[in-house]
Protein backbone atom coordinates (compact mmCIF):
# COMPACT_ATOMS: atom_id res chain seq x y z
CA UNK A 1 0.00 0.00 0.00
CA UNK A 2 1.33 3.35 -1.02
CA UNK A 3 -0.10 6.84 -0.41
CA UNK A 4 1.17 9.62 -2.70
CA UNK A 5 0.21 13.30 -2.59
CA UNK A 6 -1.81 14.57 -5.56
CA UNK A 7 -1.09 18.26 -5.04
CA UNK A 8 -1.78 19.96 -1.70
CA UNK A 9 -5.41 18.85 -1.26
CA UNK A 10 -5.58 15.23 -2.45
CA UNK A 11 -3.75 11.90 -2.26
CA UNK A 12 -3.75 8.70 -4.28
CA UNK A 13 -3.93 5.44 -2.33
CA UNK A 14 -2.63 2.44 -4.30
CA UNK A 15 -4.42 -0.64 -2.98
CA UNK A 16 -3.19 -3.34 -5.38
CA UNK A 17 0.26 -3.86 -6.83
CA UNK A 18 -0.19 -6.18 -9.78
CA UNK A 19 -3.21 -5.21 -11.82
CA UNK A 20 -1.80 -6.75 -15.02
CA UNK A 21 -1.78 -10.31 -13.73
CA UNK A 22 -5.10 -10.13 -11.85
CA UNK A 23 -7.45 -7.29 -12.82
CA UNK A 24 -10.38 -8.96 -11.04
CA UNK A 25 -8.49 -9.06 -7.70
CA UNK A 26 -7.46 -5.43 -8.18
CA UNK A 27 -11.12 -4.47 -8.66
CA UNK A 28 -12.11 -6.33 -5.48
CA UNK A 29 -9.30 -4.60 -3.56
CA UNK A 30 -10.47 -1.19 -4.79
CA UNK A 31 -14.11 -1.91 -3.93
CA UNK A 32 -13.18 -3.15 -0.45
CA UNK A 33 -10.90 -0.19 0.23
CA UNK A 34 -13.55 2.23 -0.96
CA UNK A 35 -16.15 0.66 1.32
CA UNK A 36 -13.83 0.95 4.33
CA UNK A 37 -12.89 4.54 3.53
CA UNK A 38 -16.52 5.56 3.12
CA UNK A 39 -17.49 3.81 6.37
CA UNK A 40 -14.67 5.59 8.22
CA UNK A 41 -15.90 9.03 7.03
CA UNK A 42 -12.50 10.62 7.66
CA UNK A 43 -13.03 14.27 8.65
CA UNK A 44 -12.02 16.79 5.93
CA UNK A 45 -12.35 14.23 3.11
CA UNK A 46 -14.62 15.65 0.43
CA UNK A 47 -14.81 12.87 -2.15
CA UNK A 48 -13.20 9.78 -3.65
CA UNK A 49 -12.39 8.77 -7.17
CA UNK A 50 -11.52 5.12 -7.59
CA UNK A 51 -9.59 3.81 -10.60
CA UNK A 52 -8.09 0.43 -11.66
CA UNK A 53 -5.80 -0.16 -8.70
CA UNK A 54 -6.06 3.06 -6.72
CA UNK A 55 -8.37 5.49 -4.98
CA UNK A 56 -7.93 9.24 -5.19
CA UNK A 57 -9.07 11.00 -2.06
CA UNK A 58 -9.77 14.73 -2.07
CA UNK A 59 -9.63 16.65 1.20
CA UNK A 60 -9.78 20.15 2.61
CA UNK A 61 -6.59 21.06 4.53
CA UNK A 62 -8.52 23.58 6.67
CA UNK A 63 -10.94 20.82 7.65
CA UNK A 64 -8.00 18.59 8.60
CA UNK A 65 -6.72 21.29 10.98
CA UNK A 66 -10.17 21.60 12.56
CA UNK A 67 -10.19 17.82 13.04
CA UNK A 68 -6.90 17.92 14.91
CA UNK A 69 -4.11 17.79 12.32
CA UNK A 70 -1.11 19.98 12.95
CA UNK A 71 -0.38 22.48 10.14
CA UNK A 72 3.08 21.09 9.40
CA UNK A 73 2.07 17.42 9.24
CA UNK A 74 -1.34 17.30 7.53
CA UNK A 75 -0.20 14.55 5.16
CA UNK A 76 1.00 12.32 8.03
CA UNK A 77 -2.25 12.87 9.89
CA UNK A 78 -4.28 11.91 6.82
CA UNK A 79 -2.11 8.84 6.08
CA UNK A 80 -2.66 7.60 9.63
CA UNK A 81 -6.43 8.00 9.26
CA UNK A 82 -6.40 6.16 5.92
CA UNK A 83 -4.31 3.26 7.24
CA UNK A 84 -6.61 2.94 10.26
CA UNK A 85 -9.70 2.98 8.03
CA UNK A 86 -8.31 0.28 5.74
CA UNK A 87 -7.23 -1.94 8.63
CA UNK A 88 -10.68 -1.93 10.23
CA UNK A 89 -12.65 -5.15 9.72
CA UNK A 90 -16.02 -4.81 8.02
CA UNK A 91 -18.91 -6.15 10.11
CA UNK A 92 -20.63 -9.18 8.61
CA UNK A 93 -23.95 -7.37 8.17
CA UNK A 94 -22.14 -4.61 6.29
CA UNK A 95 -20.61 -6.95 3.70
CA UNK A 96 -20.86 -5.61 0.21
CA UNK A 97 -23.89 -6.82 -1.70
CA UNK A 98 -23.13 -8.92 -4.76
CA UNK A 99 -22.56 -6.61 -7.69
CA UNK A 100 -25.53 -5.73 -9.84
CA UNK A 101 -25.89 -7.50 -13.21
CA UNK A 102 -26.98 -5.22 -16.03
CA UNK A 103 -28.10 -6.40 -19.42
CA UNK A 104 -27.39 -3.81 -22.08
CA UNK A 105 -29.14 -4.08 -25.45
CA UNK A 106 -26.83 -3.44 -28.40
CA UNK A 107 -27.65 -3.07 -32.06
CA UNK A 108 -24.70 -4.36 -34.11
CA UNK A 109 -26.17 -2.96 -37.38
CA UNK A 110 -23.37 -2.04 -39.85
CA UNK A 111 -24.38 1.62 -39.70
CA UNK A 112 -23.62 1.68 -35.97
CA UNK A 113 -20.57 -0.57 -36.25
CA UNK A 114 -18.17 1.04 -38.76
CA UNK A 115 -15.13 -0.69 -37.21
CA UNK A 116 -16.61 -4.14 -36.58
CA UNK A 117 -15.23 -5.60 -39.83
CA UNK A 118 -11.72 -4.51 -38.96
CA UNK A 119 -11.98 -5.82 -35.38
CA UNK A 120 -13.26 -9.20 -36.60
CA UNK A 121 -10.76 -9.42 -39.45
CA UNK A 122 -7.81 -8.94 -37.12
CA UNK A 123 -8.50 -12.40 -35.60
CA UNK A 124 -9.83 -13.97 -38.77
CA UNK A 125 -13.41 -13.96 -37.46
CA UNK A 126 -16.57 -13.34 -39.43
CA UNK A 127 -18.70 -10.40 -38.31
CA UNK A 128 -21.32 -12.77 -36.86
CA UNK A 129 -18.65 -14.63 -34.87
CA UNK A 130 -17.26 -11.36 -33.52
CA UNK A 131 -20.75 -10.25 -32.43
CA UNK A 132 -21.42 -13.63 -30.83
CA UNK A 133 -18.15 -13.39 -28.92
CA UNK A 134 -18.86 -9.84 -27.76
CA UNK A 135 -22.31 -10.68 -26.43
CA UNK A 136 -21.27 -14.02 -24.91
CA UNK A 137 -18.96 -12.44 -22.36
CA UNK A 138 -19.69 -11.25 -18.86
CA UNK A 139 -17.90 -8.00 -18.17
CA UNK A 140 -17.13 -5.97 -15.09
CA UNK A 141 -16.94 -2.21 -14.71
CA UNK A 142 -13.39 -1.42 -13.60
CA UNK A 143 -13.65 2.33 -13.88
CA UNK A 144 -16.10 5.09 -14.73
CA UNK A 145 -14.58 8.16 -16.28
CA UNK A 146 -13.18 9.90 -19.35
CA UNK A 147 -16.61 11.49 -19.78
CA UNK A 148 -19.52 11.26 -17.29
CA UNK A 149 -20.83 7.71 -17.05
CA UNK A 150 -18.31 6.08 -19.44
CA UNK A 151 -17.76 2.49 -18.19
CA UNK A 152 -14.41 0.81 -18.79
CA UNK A 153 -15.34 -2.88 -19.00
CA UNK A 154 -12.87 -5.68 -18.36
CA UNK A 155 -13.43 -9.24 -19.53
CA UNK A 156 -13.27 -8.74 -23.31
CA UNK A 157 -12.51 -12.02 -25.17
CA UNK A 158 -8.86 -11.77 -26.27
CA UNK A 159 -9.78 -12.29 -29.96
CA UNK A 160 -11.60 -8.94 -29.93
CA UNK A 161 -8.81 -6.83 -28.45
CA UNK A 162 -7.96 -4.01 -30.89
CA UNK A 163 -5.62 -1.05 -30.61
CA UNK A 164 -7.13 2.42 -30.46
CA UNK A 165 -7.51 4.10 -33.83
CA UNK A 166 -4.52 6.11 -35.07
CA UNK A 167 -6.82 9.02 -35.89
CA UNK A 168 -9.47 9.53 -33.21
CA UNK A 169 -12.92 10.58 -34.45
CA UNK A 170 -13.91 14.18 -33.73
CA UNK A 171 -17.34 13.06 -32.60
CA UNK A 172 -18.51 9.60 -31.58
CA UNK A 173 -22.32 9.37 -31.24
CA UNK A 174 -23.87 8.81 -27.80
CA UNK A 175 -24.56 5.15 -27.06
CA UNK A 176 -21.70 3.86 -29.22
CA UNK A 177 -20.31 0.54 -27.97
CA UNK A 178 -16.60 0.39 -28.62
CA UNK A 179 -13.39 -1.55 -28.14
CA UNK A 180 -10.13 0.08 -27.03
CA UNK A 181 -7.20 -2.25 -26.36
CA UNK A 182 -8.32 -5.12 -24.12
CA UNK A 183 -11.41 -3.26 -22.91
CA UNK A 184 -14.86 -2.51 -24.18
CA UNK A 185 -16.84 0.58 -23.26
CA UNK A 186 -19.85 2.72 -24.09
CA UNK A 187 -19.83 6.43 -24.99
CA UNK A 188 -22.61 7.97 -22.84
CA UNK A 189 -22.57 11.33 -24.63
CA UNK A 190 -21.33 12.45 -28.02
CA UNK A 191 -17.63 13.14 -27.64
CA UNK A 192 -14.33 12.80 -29.47
CA UNK A 193 -12.99 9.25 -29.23
CA UNK A 194 -10.37 6.85 -30.52
CA UNK A 195 -11.98 3.47 -29.77
CA UNK A 196 -13.29 1.08 -32.44
CA UNK A 197 -17.08 1.37 -32.85
CA UNK A 198 -18.85 -2.00 -33.01
CA UNK A 199 -22.47 -1.24 -32.11
CA UNK A 200 -24.85 1.12 -30.38
CA UNK A 201 -27.18 0.91 -27.37
CA UNK A 202 -30.44 2.84 -27.13
CA UNK A 203 -29.98 3.16 -23.35
CA UNK A 204 -28.96 6.49 -21.83
CA UNK A 205 -25.84 5.77 -19.84
CA UNK A 206 -25.72 9.22 -18.31
CA UNK A 207 -28.60 11.54 -17.51
CA UNK A 208 -27.86 14.40 -15.09
CA UNK A 209 -31.57 14.60 -14.18
CA UNK A 210 -31.76 10.95 -13.11
CA UNK A 211 -30.79 9.55 -9.70
CA UNK A 212 -28.16 8.20 -9.93
CA UNK A 213 -27.13 9.93 -13.14
CA UNK A 214 -24.76 7.16 -14.27
CA UNK A 215 -26.43 3.89 -15.31
CA UNK A 216 -23.45 1.75 -14.33
CA UNK A 217 -21.14 1.90 -11.33
CA UNK A 218 -17.74 0.44 -10.61
CA UNK A 219 -17.96 -3.27 -9.85
CA UNK A 220 -21.22 -3.83 -11.75
CA UNK A 221 -21.39 -6.91 -13.97
CA UNK A 222 -22.52 -6.29 -17.54
CA UNK A 223 -23.82 -8.48 -20.37
CA UNK A 224 -24.71 -7.42 -23.87
CA UNK A 225 -27.86 -8.55 -25.67
CA UNK A 226 -28.13 -8.22 -29.43
CA UNK A 227 -31.18 -6.28 -30.69
CA UNK A 228 -32.37 -5.67 -34.23
CA UNK A 229 -32.42 -2.32 -35.99
CA UNK A 230 -36.22 -2.27 -35.63
CA UNK A 231 -35.99 -2.84 -31.87
CA UNK A 232 -33.36 -0.12 -31.62
CA UNK A 233 -35.44 2.38 -33.59
CA UNK A 234 -38.60 1.76 -31.56
CA UNK A 235 -36.82 1.69 -28.18
CA UNK A 236 -38.44 3.72 -25.42
CA UNK A 237 -36.95 3.91 -21.95
CA UNK B 1 -38.54 40.51 -13.70
CA UNK B 2 -35.50 39.58 -11.64
CA UNK B 3 -33.22 39.00 -14.53
CA UNK B 4 -30.29 40.44 -16.35
CA UNK B 5 -30.28 40.55 -20.10
CA UNK B 6 -27.11 39.59 -21.91
CA UNK B 7 -27.17 42.21 -24.65
CA UNK B 8 -23.84 41.20 -26.11
CA UNK B 9 -21.66 38.35 -25.02
CA UNK B 10 -17.91 38.02 -25.29
CA UNK B 11 -15.95 34.91 -25.93
CA UNK B 12 -16.95 32.00 -23.67
CA UNK B 13 -19.09 33.46 -20.90
CA UNK B 14 -20.66 30.80 -18.68
CA UNK B 15 -22.66 30.49 -15.47
CA UNK B 16 -20.38 29.04 -12.76
CA UNK B 17 -20.32 28.45 -9.02
CA UNK B 18 -17.71 26.73 -6.84
CA UNK B 19 -18.13 23.46 -8.74
CA UNK B 20 -19.91 20.13 -8.74
CA UNK B 21 -18.30 18.28 -5.85
CA UNK B 22 -19.10 14.64 -5.08
CA UNK B 23 -19.64 13.16 -8.55
CA UNK B 24 -16.11 12.36 -9.67
CA UNK B 25 -17.04 8.70 -9.08
CA UNK B 26 -19.37 8.94 -12.09
CA UNK B 27 -16.72 10.66 -14.19
CA UNK B 28 -18.21 14.14 -13.71
CA UNK B 29 -15.67 16.99 -13.58
CA UNK B 30 -15.66 19.31 -10.60
CA UNK B 31 -15.72 22.27 -12.98
CA UNK B 32 -17.12 25.51 -11.62
CA UNK B 33 -15.21 28.79 -11.74
CA UNK B 34 -11.65 28.09 -12.91
CA UNK B 35 -10.57 30.43 -10.08
CA UNK B 36 -13.03 29.62 -7.31
CA UNK B 37 -11.31 32.05 -4.96
CA UNK B 38 -12.03 35.01 -7.26
CA UNK B 39 -15.73 34.13 -7.53
CA UNK B 40 -15.96 33.60 -3.77
CA UNK B 41 -14.48 37.04 -3.05
CA UNK B 42 -16.80 38.73 -5.60
CA UNK B 43 -19.77 36.96 -4.00
CA UNK B 44 -18.86 38.14 -0.48
CA UNK B 45 -18.55 41.72 -1.78
CA UNK B 46 -22.18 41.75 -3.01
CA UNK B 47 -23.56 40.00 0.09
CA UNK B 48 -24.04 36.58 -1.50
CA UNK B 49 -23.18 33.23 0.02
CA UNK B 50 -19.66 32.31 -1.14
CA UNK B 51 -21.03 29.54 -3.34
CA UNK B 52 -23.65 31.56 -5.24
CA UNK B 53 -23.51 31.28 -9.02
CA UNK B 54 -21.98 34.13 -11.02
CA UNK B 55 -20.61 34.62 -14.50
CA UNK B 56 -17.19 33.57 -15.76
CA UNK B 57 -16.17 35.84 -18.62
CA UNK B 58 -13.53 34.70 -21.09
CA UNK B 59 -11.49 37.05 -23.25
CA UNK B 60 -13.60 39.74 -24.77
CA UNK B 61 -16.53 42.03 -24.39
CA UNK B 62 -19.55 41.43 -22.25
CA UNK B 63 -22.55 43.76 -22.09
CA UNK B 64 -25.30 43.21 -19.55
CA UNK B 65 -28.51 45.18 -19.08
CA UNK B 66 -30.14 45.00 -15.65
CA UNK B 67 -33.90 45.01 -15.14
CA UNK B 68 -33.85 45.81 -11.41
CA UNK B 69 -31.47 47.20 -8.77
CA UNK B 70 -28.53 44.96 -7.96
CA UNK B 71 -25.07 45.04 -6.44
CA UNK B 72 -22.22 43.87 -8.62
CA UNK B 73 -18.54 43.13 -8.10
CA UNK B 74 -15.88 41.34 -10.10
CA UNK B 75 -12.39 39.89 -9.70
CA UNK B 76 -9.98 38.59 -12.32
CA UNK B 77 -7.58 39.65 -15.09
CA UNK B 78 -6.90 43.16 -16.37
CA UNK B 79 -10.38 43.81 -17.76
CA UNK B 80 -11.99 47.23 -17.68
CA UNK B 81 -15.51 47.35 -16.32
CA UNK B 82 -17.91 50.25 -16.28
CA UNK B 83 -21.34 50.56 -14.77
CA UNK B 84 -23.62 53.21 -16.26
CA UNK B 85 -20.54 54.98 -17.59
CA UNK B 86 -18.48 54.90 -14.39
CA UNK B 87 -15.40 52.71 -14.02
CA UNK B 88 -15.76 49.83 -11.58
CA UNK B 89 -12.33 48.57 -10.46
CA UNK B 90 -12.00 44.89 -9.52
CA UNK B 91 -12.70 44.08 -5.88
CA UNK B 92 -15.14 46.97 -5.28
CA UNK B 93 -18.89 46.77 -5.10
CA UNK B 94 -21.26 49.04 -7.04
CA UNK B 95 -24.98 49.64 -7.25
CA UNK B 96 -26.52 49.13 -10.67
CA UNK B 97 -30.10 50.30 -11.26
CA UNK B 98 -32.75 48.71 -13.45
CA UNK B 99 -32.18 49.83 -17.06
CA UNK B 100 -28.48 50.41 -16.56
CA UNK B 101 -25.65 48.51 -18.25
CA UNK B 102 -22.46 46.84 -17.24
CA UNK B 103 -19.73 46.75 -19.88
CA UNK B 104 -16.71 44.54 -19.52
CA UNK B 105 -14.01 45.44 -22.06
CA UNK B 106 -11.38 42.95 -23.27
CA UNK B 107 -8.39 42.57 -20.98
CA UNK B 108 -4.95 43.99 -21.67
CA UNK B 109 -3.52 41.01 -19.80
CA UNK B 110 -4.96 37.89 -18.27
CA UNK B 111 -7.78 35.91 -19.69
CA UNK B 112 -10.72 35.53 -17.34
CA UNK B 113 -12.92 37.47 -14.90
CA UNK B 114 -15.63 36.44 -12.44
CA UNK B 115 -18.68 38.62 -11.91
CA UNK B 116 -20.99 38.33 -8.91
CA UNK B 117 -24.48 39.84 -8.83
CA UNK B 118 -26.46 40.17 -5.58
CA UNK B 119 -29.03 37.38 -5.43
CA UNK B 120 -26.83 35.20 -7.61
CA UNK B 121 -27.61 33.72 -11.01
CA UNK B 122 -30.64 31.49 -10.61
CA UNK B 123 -30.40 28.54 -12.95
CA UNK B 124 -31.60 25.05 -11.93
CA UNK B 125 -29.34 23.08 -9.62
CA UNK B 126 -28.19 19.94 -11.44
CA UNK B 127 -26.28 17.30 -9.46
CA UNK B 128 -25.76 19.72 -6.60
CA UNK B 129 -24.44 22.66 -8.59
CA UNK B 130 -25.36 25.47 -10.98
CA UNK B 131 -22.01 25.25 -12.79
CA UNK B 132 -22.00 24.80 -16.57
CA UNK B 133 -20.44 21.49 -17.63
CA UNK B 134 -19.59 22.42 -21.20
CA UNK B 135 -18.16 19.05 -22.16
CA UNK B 136 -21.19 17.04 -21.01
CA UNK B 137 -23.58 19.93 -21.85
CA UNK B 138 -25.58 20.28 -18.66
CA UNK B 139 -25.87 22.72 -15.76
CA UNK B 140 -25.63 26.51 -16.12
CA UNK B 141 -27.88 28.01 -18.78
CA UNK B 142 -29.02 24.99 -20.84
CA UNK B 143 -25.56 23.46 -20.54
CA UNK B 144 -23.98 25.97 -22.90
CA UNK B 145 -22.10 29.26 -23.11
CA UNK B 146 -24.20 32.43 -22.99
CA UNK B 147 -25.45 33.91 -26.26
CA UNK B 148 -26.48 37.41 -27.29
CA UNK B 149 -29.96 38.19 -26.03
CA UNK B 150 -30.07 35.49 -23.34
CA UNK B 151 -32.16 36.52 -20.33
CA UNK B 152 -30.48 35.23 -17.18
CA UNK B 153 -32.66 34.87 -14.10
CA UNK B 154 -31.40 36.27 -10.79
CA UNK B 155 -32.23 35.11 -7.27
CA UNK B 156 -33.64 37.13 -4.36
CA UNK B 157 -31.21 39.55 -2.72
CA UNK B 158 -29.98 38.65 0.76
CA UNK B 159 -30.44 40.84 3.86
CA UNK B 160 -26.69 41.41 3.75
CA UNK B 161 -27.01 42.75 0.16
CA UNK B 162 -29.71 45.15 1.36
CA UNK B 163 -27.46 46.39 4.17
CA UNK B 164 -24.56 46.93 1.75
CA UNK B 165 -26.83 48.87 -0.65
CA UNK B 166 -28.00 51.04 2.26
CA UNK B 167 -24.41 51.65 3.35
CA UNK B 168 -23.44 52.71 -0.17
CA UNK B 169 -26.36 55.16 -0.27
CA UNK B 170 -25.97 57.60 -3.13
CA UNK B 171 -22.25 57.00 -3.58
CA UNK B 172 -22.94 54.08 -5.95
CA UNK B 173 -19.50 52.56 -5.40
CA UNK B 174 -17.79 51.26 -2.27
CA UNK B 175 -14.89 53.06 -0.67
CA UNK B 176 -13.72 49.65 0.52
CA UNK B 177 -12.33 46.87 -1.61
CA UNK B 178 -11.00 43.36 -1.45
CA UNK B 179 -7.21 42.96 -1.07
CA UNK B 180 -5.62 43.91 -4.38
CA UNK B 181 -4.02 40.52 -5.04
CA UNK B 182 -7.44 38.84 -4.73
CA UNK B 183 -9.26 41.44 -6.84
CA UNK B 184 -6.78 41.83 -9.66
CA UNK B 185 -5.46 38.37 -10.40
CA UNK B 186 -3.36 39.42 -13.38
CA UNK B 187 -0.10 37.55 -12.96
CA UNK B 188 2.51 39.67 -11.22
CA UNK B 189 5.46 37.52 -12.26
CA UNK B 190 6.28 34.62 -14.54
CA UNK B 191 6.46 31.96 -11.85
CA UNK B 192 3.78 29.50 -10.88
CA UNK B 193 4.57 27.48 -7.77
CA UNK B 194 4.37 23.69 -7.85
CA UNK B 195 4.85 20.65 -5.64
CA UNK B 196 6.29 17.37 -6.96
CA UNK B 197 3.97 14.86 -8.59
CA UNK B 198 3.93 11.07 -8.15
CA UNK B 199 6.01 10.47 -11.29
CA UNK B 200 8.64 13.17 -10.75
CA UNK B 201 11.41 10.56 -10.49
CA UNK B 202 10.47 8.96 -13.83
CA UNK B 203 12.05 11.98 -15.50
CA UNK B 204 15.84 12.28 -15.93
CA UNK B 205 17.73 15.09 -14.14
CA UNK B 206 18.05 17.00 -17.43
CA UNK B 207 14.25 17.08 -17.89
CA UNK B 208 13.68 18.09 -14.25
CA UNK B 209 16.27 20.88 -14.60
CA UNK B 210 14.61 22.10 -17.80
CA UNK B 211 11.19 22.05 -16.13
CA UNK B 212 12.45 24.24 -13.29
CA UNK B 213 14.69 26.59 -15.28
CA UNK B 214 13.21 27.08 -18.72
CA UNK B 215 10.31 29.17 -19.93
CA UNK B 216 7.20 27.53 -21.40
CA UNK B 217 4.78 29.19 -23.82
CA UNK B 218 1.00 28.74 -23.69
CA UNK B 219 -0.35 27.33 -26.98
CA UNK B 220 -3.65 28.34 -28.63
CA UNK B 221 -5.30 24.92 -28.13
CA UNK B 222 -5.56 25.57 -24.37
CA UNK B 223 -9.05 25.65 -22.89
CA UNK B 224 -10.97 25.27 -19.63
CA UNK B 225 -9.80 21.65 -19.36
CA UNK B 226 -6.12 22.42 -19.54
CA UNK B 227 -3.35 24.91 -20.33
CA UNK B 228 -1.18 23.34 -23.05
CA UNK B 229 2.45 24.36 -23.02
CA UNK B 230 5.26 24.44 -25.51
CA UNK B 231 8.87 24.35 -24.34
CA UNK B 232 11.76 21.95 -23.81
CA UNK B 233 10.64 18.34 -24.35
CA UNK B 234 10.32 16.52 -21.03
CA UNK B 235 10.98 12.88 -21.88
CA UNK B 236 10.74 10.05 -19.34
CA UNK B 237 13.51 7.55 -18.71
CA UNK B 238 11.28 4.50 -19.22
CA UNK B 239 7.99 5.52 -20.79
CA UNK B 240 5.91 2.58 -19.52
CA UNK B 241 2.22 2.41 -20.19
CA UNK B 242 0.45 3.56 -17.00
CA UNK B 243 -2.91 2.71 -15.48
CA UNK B 244 -5.24 5.70 -15.28
CA UNK B 245 -5.72 7.17 -11.82
CA UNK B 246 -7.11 10.30 -10.20
CA UNK B 247 -5.99 13.69 -11.49
CA UNK B 248 -6.96 17.11 -10.14
CA UNK B 249 -7.14 20.73 -11.29
CA UNK B 250 -3.52 21.92 -11.08
CA UNK B 251 -2.00 18.57 -12.05
CA UNK B 252 0.81 18.99 -14.60
CA UNK B 253 0.79 15.90 -16.78
CA UNK B 254 3.22 15.05 -19.53
CA UNK B 255 1.87 13.18 -22.58
CA UNK B 256 4.25 11.23 -24.87
CA UNK B 257 5.01 14.44 -26.84
CA UNK B 258 6.95 15.67 -23.79
CA UNK B 259 4.99 18.94 -23.79
CA UNK B 260 3.30 19.44 -20.41
CA UNK B 261 -0.36 20.29 -19.79
CA UNK B 262 -1.63 22.09 -16.66
CA UNK B 263 -5.08 20.69 -15.91
CA UNK B 264 -7.82 23.20 -15.01
CA UNK B 265 -11.26 22.83 -13.38
CA UNK B 266 -13.04 21.11 -16.28
CA UNK B 267 -10.40 18.36 -16.54
CA UNK B 268 -11.23 14.66 -16.62
CA UNK B 269 -11.47 12.83 -13.31
CA UNK B 270 -8.84 10.19 -14.15
CA UNK B 271 -5.87 10.25 -16.49
CA UNK B 272 -3.09 7.95 -17.64
CA UNK B 273 -0.24 10.38 -18.33
CA UNK B 274 2.64 10.75 -15.86
CA UNK B 275 2.08 13.45 -13.26
CA UNK B 276 5.22 15.53 -13.06
CA UNK B 277 3.99 18.19 -10.63
CA UNK B 278 0.95 20.04 -9.32
CA UNK B 279 0.26 23.78 -9.25
CA UNK B 280 -0.41 24.64 -5.60
CA UNK B 281 -3.97 25.67 -4.78
CA UNK B 282 -3.19 29.33 -4.04
CA UNK B 283 -1.55 29.64 -7.50
CA UNK B 284 -4.50 28.14 -9.42
CA UNK B 285 -5.66 31.78 -9.77
CA UNK B 286 -2.50 32.51 -11.80
CA UNK B 287 -2.86 29.34 -13.89
CA UNK B 288 -6.46 30.29 -14.68
CA UNK B 289 -5.23 33.55 -16.25
CA UNK B 290 -2.81 31.90 -18.68
CA UNK B 291 -3.76 32.28 -22.31
CA UNK B 292 -2.20 31.70 -25.71
CA UNK B 293 1.15 33.45 -26.12
CA UNK B 294 1.81 33.89 -22.39
CA UNK B 295 5.06 32.60 -20.96
CA UNK B 296 5.29 30.75 -17.66
CA UNK B 297 8.00 29.27 -15.45
CA UNK B 298 7.73 26.85 -12.55
CA UNK B 299 9.20 27.06 -9.06
CA UNK B 300 9.14 24.09 -6.71
CA UNK B 301 7.93 24.57 -3.11
CA UNK B 302 7.32 22.07 -0.31
CA UNK B 303 3.96 20.48 0.32
CA UNK B 304 3.93 21.90 3.85
CA UNK B 305 4.44 25.44 2.55
CA UNK B 306 1.72 24.97 -0.08
CA UNK B 307 -0.72 23.87 2.60
CA UNK B 308 0.39 26.63 5.01
CA UNK B 309 -0.29 29.33 2.39
CA UNK B 310 -3.67 27.82 1.64
CA UNK B 311 -4.59 27.78 5.35
CA UNK B 312 -3.44 31.40 5.72
CA UNK B 313 -5.58 32.44 2.78
CA UNK B 314 -8.61 30.64 4.22
CA UNK B 315 -8.16 32.52 7.52
CA UNK B 316 -7.83 35.82 5.63
CA UNK B 317 -11.03 35.14 3.67
CA UNK B 318 -12.84 34.52 6.94
CA UNK B 319 -11.49 37.79 8.39
CA UNK B 320 -12.51 39.57 5.18
CA UNK B 321 -16.05 38.16 5.44
CA UNK B 322 -16.40 39.23 9.07
CA UNK B 323 -14.96 42.66 8.25
CA UNK B 324 -17.61 43.19 5.56
CA UNK B 325 -20.35 42.22 8.01
CA UNK B 326 -19.08 44.62 10.67
CA UNK B 327 -18.87 47.41 8.10
CA UNK B 328 -22.53 47.09 7.26
CA UNK B 329 -23.99 46.39 10.68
Amino acid sequence: MEITPLGDSAVVVRVYDDFASNPEAALEAVLNAQQRLEAAAIPSVVEYVAAYDSIGLFFDPAGAIEAGASPDSILDWLKKKIFAALARPIRANKKRARSALLEIPVCYDPEYAPDLGEVAGRSGLSIDEAVRLHRSGEYRVHCVGFVPGFPYLGGLPAELASPRRANPRKSVPAGSVAIGGAQTGIYPIASPGGWNLIGRTPLRLFDPQRVPPALVARGDRVRFRSISRTEFDSWTE
Amino acid sequence: MNEVLVTRVGFLTTVQDLGRVGHRQSGVSVGGALDTHALRVANLLVGNAAGAAGLEAGLGKLHLRFTDDRLIAWCGGAFEADVAGRILPPGQVAVVHGGEDLHLAPPSAGGRAWLAISGGVDVPIVMGSRATDRRARFGGLKGRVLQDGDPVKLGPRSPQAARIAEKLGSSRRSSWSAPNEWANTTRRHEFVRVVRGAHWSRFPPSALAAFQRETFMVTPDSDQMGVRLHGPQLMQVNPDEMLSEAVAPGTIQVPPSGQPIILLGDCQTIGGYPKLAHVITVDIAAAAQLHAGDSVRFAEVTLTDAQRWLLEREREVERFRIGLELKTR
